[in-house]
């Protein structure tokens, strides 16, 4: 295939100038002191450091502690991904078809935006507090022998159920906008076309509103992977037993709490690593069933 | 226009600065809330009562952060002059050989008078060298301490236990009376640093981490196991609440009267008057008759300043006149009476007993008897480095004993496995 080539000024390239100048400054520049710090052992001042080649690698990978981590992180990415888009898509759908204080209907369901994560883990583990906590109590209530000072489950349920609430908002807000884009004449054909509701929500709506699902995914990943950090800090701060530490909490708790440089900077080059390969794979397998 | 501004600006900052020729040092602390009231009046009366320095404090935020803060300003040559520094957090900056200044030597070249038996036998070694040379300054220095409802222990009908078998006597009658009978807030210094002290047990190898830091943890002991067990125990008998590892849930359970009595520190008494709404008291931390040489003094926790190095010797001088300030006997009591942490001298100690201050209020002086009570070989102190992750594997692997994931001697094979990996590390990175 020949194509064709423009003649064309710098112009372009300034306008990308200074996109690429943030990413660069604090991104690439930083992403590249990680991977060289994760090569060294270094006292916590920066008075004497040594290379070790793979070393801080080796003593990651082989902790049973950042296994366990990896393993919750990624459990835990994929339930909050996939149930804050799942329960934001019906809310989203629902609050679509709501006609009378259809404004203040979906205001309601978009200010949890307005929450940063640390005071919406310290909203949640307040209500899960043993002594004072409603949902704690209720949950006791039912019979259910719910603990999550002790047990690793339910500790876990606490920061997905967290997590989940504060993404659904921004979620909302995504997928209204999704739906006012669908237009109102396929819809108004396809109802004449098939009475059943919720087969046209699975072969017209959805397909029409997966580029903002796929866009959803990612920031939803992304989201339960790095900014969660801020819900269990507050909450959980990784117990019972390091079962509710993210990779992020990890890489925070031994490098910034233990001023282990060497060994959190290996951690979040792992971290990195797997990301990357998380979005490489989005975009090749998920993104091809997405129709724009 | 903006030439003009500028201009004035400059102006303006020339005045201000003939004006304020003190020269100025800075203190980065960790001391927040009512504590932090207490630091600002200090500050305030050190800057009243001379003019050639101006001391800024500042709060930034809880222990790990002020650390951390103090490390990257140290890595960006911009760091304060003076830093407080935790417990678990000392071996880090006192190992990386030039941050900063041992404040015996600044003191001296500074000709402030110092002797380290000024200080009480508790504090006086648990930041210096292993040659006996302090390093930093003990600034507010806590111990454990057993905090009771009196009300509780009336209806049970028990005393204060002195001992572990004692506490195992009271235990069910507390729970008949409607209460579990003990939480603590600090499982690593509480029920491990100041178990291993108490009884007079040494905690590592190397002299407790003090000589070099080619060392081992000695937690897989029988004796700490042996307790470890009885906590369990305790717990499935409904004797012992186990809140999580967060120091407020615990306390909280002592405040609402879940439990009848509580393990925190000397340096709670203060928030606890306020909050506590029944009559309690404070005793010394129990300990087992027959295991190791017990009772022996506790080891102190809280903090100590640090005087970073790298700045001139005005600023230094500064330094060395503003901690020579701070021990002063009067400055000291203030601090004691205000807070509820110790004395750091023993001129202190005789200026709050000669006021009378503990016929008003006994409780305060149980925390520096327990820390003056007899030492032993291992009761002076502990050097580990990565302590504050070692601290992180003992929260987590007392969950799993907690929860019954994991039994007591599995828990401590893994604490010292992973502990001897955290020394071994730091080993490495910092012995050259």
């Amino acid at each position: 295939m020949k194509r064709v080539q423009f003649e064309h000024s710098a112009v372009p390239y300034l306008f990308i100038a200074p996109q690429i100048l943030i990413i660069s400054i604090f991104f690439l520049w930083p992403a590249v002191q990680a991977l060289y710090q994760s090569f060294l052992l270094e006292d916590a001042f920066g008075l004497s450091s040594q290379f070790v080649w793979f070393r801080n690698f080796e003593d990651v990978l082989s902790s049973s502690s950042w296994t366990r981590s990896a393993i919750f992180t990624v459990v835990f990415s994929v339930l909050v991904s996939v149930l804050s888009i799942a329960i934001s898509l019906f809310l989203a759908v629902r609050a679509d078809e709501v006609i009378r204080g259809a404004k203040t209907y979906k205001t309601l369901l978009m200010w949890g935006y307005a929450i940063a994560p640390p005071v919406a883990g310290l909203l949640g583990i307040m209500m899960f507090n043993p002594l004072m906590g409603d949902l704690y109590m209720v949950f006791n209530s039912f019979g259910f022998e719910f603990n999550h000072i002790e047990n690793p489950n339910d500790a876990a349920f606490v920061v997905i159920l967290i997590a989940v609430w504060k993404q659904v908002s921004v979620n909302v807000i995504f997928f209204l906008s999704g739906l006012q884009g669908i237009p109102k004449s396929i819809q108004e054909a396809a109802t004449l076309d098939c009475k059943s509701p919720e087969r046209r929500f699975w072969t017209i709506t959805f397909p029409l509103l997966a580029p903002t699902t796929f866009f959803l995914l990612v920031i939803n990943l992304t989201y339960a992977f790095f900014e969660t950090f801020g819900i269990i800090d507050v909450s959980t701060k990784g117990a019972p037993g390091g079962s509710t530490a993210t990779l992020v909490y990890k890489v925070y708790v031994d490098g910034f709490l233990g001023a282990d440089m060497g060994g959190s900077a290996a951690q979040s080059v792992l971290l990195m690593i797997m990301v990357s390969v998380l979005t490489v794979f989005q975009f090749r397998f998920i993104e091809r069933k997405v129709h724009y | 226009m903006f030439r003009k501004t500028l201009m004035a600006a400059a102006a303006v900052f020339a005045i201000g600065n003939t004006a304020q020729a003190a020269t100025e040092i800075t203190w980065w602390h960790a001391m927040d809330g009512a504590l932090g009231d207490v630091v600002n009046q200090i500050t305030e009366d050190f800057n009243a009562s001379q003019d050639e320095y101006k001391l800024v404090s500042i709060n930034k935020g809880g222990y790990e952060d002020t650390m951390t803060a103090g490390i990257a300003a140290f890595r960006a040559n911009n760091q304060p002059n003076i830093i407080q520094i935790f417990d678990a957090g000392a071996a880090t900056i006192i190992n990386a050989k030039g941050a900063v200044k041992p404040v015996q030597d600044l003191l001296e070249e500074n000709d402030v008078a110092f002797n380290i038996n000024d200080y009480i036998p508790g504090v006086r070694y648990f930041y210096a060298d292993s040659d006996g040379k302090m390093i930093g300054m003990p600034f507010n220095s806590s111990t454990p301490l057993l905090y009771y409802n009196k009300e509780a222990l009336a209806k049970a009908g028990v005393d204060v236990p002195k001992t572990w078998q004692e506490f195992e006597a009271a235990a069910p009658k507390l729970k008949e009376a409607g209460y579990a009978a003990l939480a603590q807030s600090h499982s690593p210094w509480i029920f491990f640093e100041n178990f291993m002290s108490r009884h007079n047990l040494q905690m590592a190898t190397g002299n407790n981490g003090y000589d070099n830091t080619d060392v081992e943890i000695l937690y897989n002991n029988d004796a700490l196991k042996d307790h470890w067990q009885h906590v369990k125990d305790w717990k499935d008998a409904g004797y012992y609440g186990y809140y999580g590892r967060a120091w407020g849930a615990n306390q909280d359970a002592f405040v609402q009267q879940q439990v009848a009595m509580w393990i925190g520190s000397s340096g709670s008494f203060g928030g606890l008057r306020k909050s506590a709404q029944f009559d309690f008291g404070t005793s010394t931390l129990p300990y087992w008759e027959n295991v190791g040489d017990a009772p022996k003094s506790t080891f102190i926790g809280g903090a100590a300043l640090f005087a970073f190095s790298g700045h001139d010797a005005e600023q230094d001088a500064g330094v060395a006149e503003f901690f020579k300030f701070l021990t002063k006997p009067e400055t000291q009591y203030y601090w004691h009476k205000e807070t509820g942490y110790v004395p750091i001298t023993n001129a202190a100690y005789d200026l709050a007993k000669s006021d009378g201050y503990y016929n008003e209020s006994p409780d305060a002086e149980v925390g520096i008897i327990q820390l003056s009570e007899e030492g032993g070989e291992w009761t002076k102190g502990y050097r580990l480095g990565f302590y504050v992750q070692i601290r992180e594997v003992i929260y987590r692997e007392v969950d799993k004993i907690m929860n019954g994931e994991e039994t007591v001697d599995a828990a401590f094979a893994t604490i010292e496995e992973e502990a001897n990996g955290l020394l071994d590390r730091f080993n490495d990175t910092y012995s050259n």
